[in-house]
């Protein structure tokens, strides 16, 4: 995995709650295999028309918005299903980081796994941003995980929750899947000790 | 130190407990996958030479992506999409690779994932069980700490067997009194939804609790921990009893004999002690309820199906008067109508939450002899193949058949339209399932999310009708 590095980034506001994970990625989209076309597909169902044409109205679609790394949205972004599709049809989009004042769980352990970042802000910033982003679409925040603080363009610094680990693996590059196979006499122990309770492979003999 | 449910299960799964720089290390007792977030997953494992680490402890069936069409003529259910035809096959590949066992499309066990875990006697009390899918929630009804994962995660959990979680906090869900006729489990959880909203239990685990949650049955049970997610709880759990020993007992993986007494000494003791302290409590009374529906986008718009949709211009909040505007524009309703009366185009009975023998009973005993609606088409969807098995033995399909609904091969079906089974846009459907998102049911549809009792009603009405006269009627 990438080192997550600190950026400057165009925002762009979305200030919907509970956008759900079907509205980020529809479920016709989860056919794949591999995470290919995921970008392109984020929030179709709100970008497209019936004839596959760009809604103009929707904000992603307008070009002074282009290019944008930052995205906020509204309270408990990211609810619904478990598909990490989202964060990867986000990233697909170009975002680097999602900013509410919280999100789902689900989801925002997606993104903590992919380098989405997911930033949680109190209400007064959250609006302050939807404003900014709304009146400007030329503004940029600067984010950074290290000092866990975004920039906004008035020089205010906002700090920023994230769990040390999370922040540990994003920060080093390293995959959670190699800290847990790390664990192995560890989780050998526990097995050694732990009652079998389940048998997928062969039901119970009378 | 007096515990919750939960706090045991939880402590009884720490490889390593939780610590300030690292989250804790769980085990899962149990696996389930499906096509939709499995490929990814298998991917990095091959890609990094890795094995499933327990084999026997993962088990695969197909649901999302499958047709829920006929068979044909050879007995096989054809799956006509190219792109899911390839998934399904690609699950097929790495399960036999990887020595995974797999339920595949049309086999006798196959069925939507979280009706086959309890069907099979593999969900049991106290255990931890994911799965890449956020009704995985549904395994809680049995005192099971379960929750729905990331692809990430089930890669995790192939290879290790392992979890990193941190702690969740607990809250309490107290429904006390006694449901009346035509009332049911799925009215219990549309109406906490409704309460604690959308995104209220976010960061929790639920502990649901009461008289009127220990009177259902492990049916109705699972249909209130299927939905949990819906009001952003991680896991929802019920306390193991009697009724819960009852329904796991001669299911092909349950223990049996002497391995039967030592688990359910081991389950007796799971329910939270008395005193034991929950982060949060929500107290609500069964005797005050009737069947709900919700008028909205999201599972938190909901209401006593009696009541007028809300009117947005009585919202103080500005983000919560836009969002009421945004679903009600949406859903083509206007502010303060009744849903009673609204005409529907589609009735879907099944998914996760209510495509089991139990409420597919209720809906049979309800429709029978009646007709639906002309202007309506009903569909029901058993959740797995020994459910419609059972249901065909019972004659419950020619209930079904006979008053002009369609009987189809299990699988989630319309629940999340991926399959072919969709809304068109512009269509309302009543729907026992779960989410009532924009275009869930398939682009532009319009979901009514509520009972099986309430979907038969409005069926042969062919608007949306209060069962409760219905059932009245049916005794008499």
């Amino acid at each position: 995995m990438e080192k997550l590095q600190a950026f400057t980034g165009k925002v762009v506001a979305l200030p919907i709650n509970d956008i759900d994970t079907d509205q980020i990625i529809p479920a016709r989209y989860l056919k794949v295999t591999d995470k290919a076309g995921l970008g392109e597909a984020c929030f179709s169902d709100w970008r497209y028309n019936a004839d596959g044409s760009p809604k103009p109205e929707f904000v992603l679609n307008k070009p002074e918005y282009a290019g944008s790394q930052v995205l906020v949205g509204g309270h408990n972004f990211g609810c619904g299903s478990s598909r990490e599709h989202a964060p990867w049809a986000l990233m697909g989009a170009g975002f680097k980081a999602v900013i509410s004042t919280y999100f789902a769980d689900i989801f925002q352990n997606n993104s903590l796994k992919n380098g989405l970042l997911p930033i949680v802000v109190d209400d007064e910033t959250h609006k302050q941003l939807i404003s900014l982003a709304e009146e400007d679409p030329n503004i940029e925040i600067h984010v950074d995980l290290a000092s866990q603080q975004i920039t906004l363009p008035d020089g205010r610094k906002v700090t920023f929750p994230v769990d040390a680990f999370s922040k540990y693996c994003l920060l080093q590059g390293v995959d959670q899947m190699g800290f847990l196979l790390n664990l192995d006499p560890d989780i050998v122990k526990y097995e050694t000790e732990y009652t079998q309770r389940v048998n997928t492979l062969e039901p119970v003999e009378l | 130190m007096a515990k919750t449910l939960f706090e045991k299960v939880w402590n009884q799964h720490l490889v390593k407990p939780q610590m300030a720089d690292t989250p804790a290390v769980l085990y899962i007792d149990l696996h389930l996958i499906h096509e939709v977030t499995s490929p990814q997953a298998f991917t990095v494992l091959r890609e990094r030479g890795l094995k499933v680490r327990r084999p026997d402890r993962t088990l695969a069936t197909m649901d999302h992506s499958t047709p829920t069409t006929p068979r044909n003529a050879q007995g096989i259910i054809p799956v006509l999409d190219a792109q899911a035809s390839f998934q399904l096959d690609f699950l097929t590949r790495n399960c036999k690779e990887f020595g995974v066992p797999l339920y595949s499309l049309g086999t006798e066990n196959q069925g939507i994932v979280h009706v086959i875990g309890p069907e099979q006697g593999l969900t049991q009390p106290g255990m931890t069980i994911v799965c890449g899918d956020s009704h995985t929630s549904t395994h809680g009804a049995f005192g099971a700490l379960a929750f729905g994962i990331g692809t990430s995660e089930v890669g995790h959990v192939l290879a290790t067997q392992c979890l990193l979680q941190n702690v969740p906090q607990t809250m309490a869900i107290r429904v006390d009194g006694a449901l009346h006729e035509g009332v049911t489990a799925k009215d219990i959880i549309l109406a906490i939804i409704a309460k604690i909203g959308v995104g209220g239990g976010t960061g929790y685990v639920l502990e649901y609790m009461g008289s009127a949650i220990r009177n259902l049955g492990m049916e109705g049970r699972m249909t209130i921990c299927n939905m949990s997610i819906e009001g952003g709880a991680r896991a929802g759990m019920i306390a193991p009893d009697e009724t819960t020993f009852n329904y796991i007992a001669g299911r092909p993986f349950a223990p049996k004999g002497k391995a039967l007494d030592k688990a359910l000494a081991g389950w007796r003791a799971l329910p939270s002690d008395d005193g034991a302290r929950f982060d949060a409590e929500v107290v609500l009374n069964a005797d005050d309820l009737v069947p709900m529906i919700t008028y909205g986008t999201n599972p938190g718009m909901g209401m006593k199906i009696t009541d007028n949709v809300p009117n947005p211009a009585n919202f103080a909040d500005v983000s919560a008067k836009m969002a009421m505007d945004k679903a009600l524009t949406y859903m083509g309703l206007q502010p303060g109508q009744q849903l009673i009366g609204q005409p529907i185009n589609v009735v879907f009975v099944g998914s996760c939450t209510n495509s089991r023998i139990g409420d597919l009973r209720e809906a049979a005993k309800l429709i029978k002899g009646q007709k639906v609606a002309d202007s309506v088409r009903m569909m029901v969807v058993p959740g797995s193949q020994k459910v419609k098995a059972q249901a065909e033995a019972e004659g419950l399909d020619v209930i079904f058949r006979e008053a002009g609904a369609e009987w189809r091969e299990a699988g989630c079906s319309m629940c999340i339209a991926m399959n072919g089974d969709q809304l068109q846009p512009g269509e309302y459907a009543v729907s026992t399932s779960n989410r009532n998102f924009e275009g869930r049911q398939g682009k532009g549809g319009r979901t009514f999310l509520a009972s099986p009792l309430t979907a038969v009603a409005s069926a042969v009405n062919g608007v949306v009708t209060d069962p409760r006269l219905m059932v009245e009627r049916m005794k008499v």
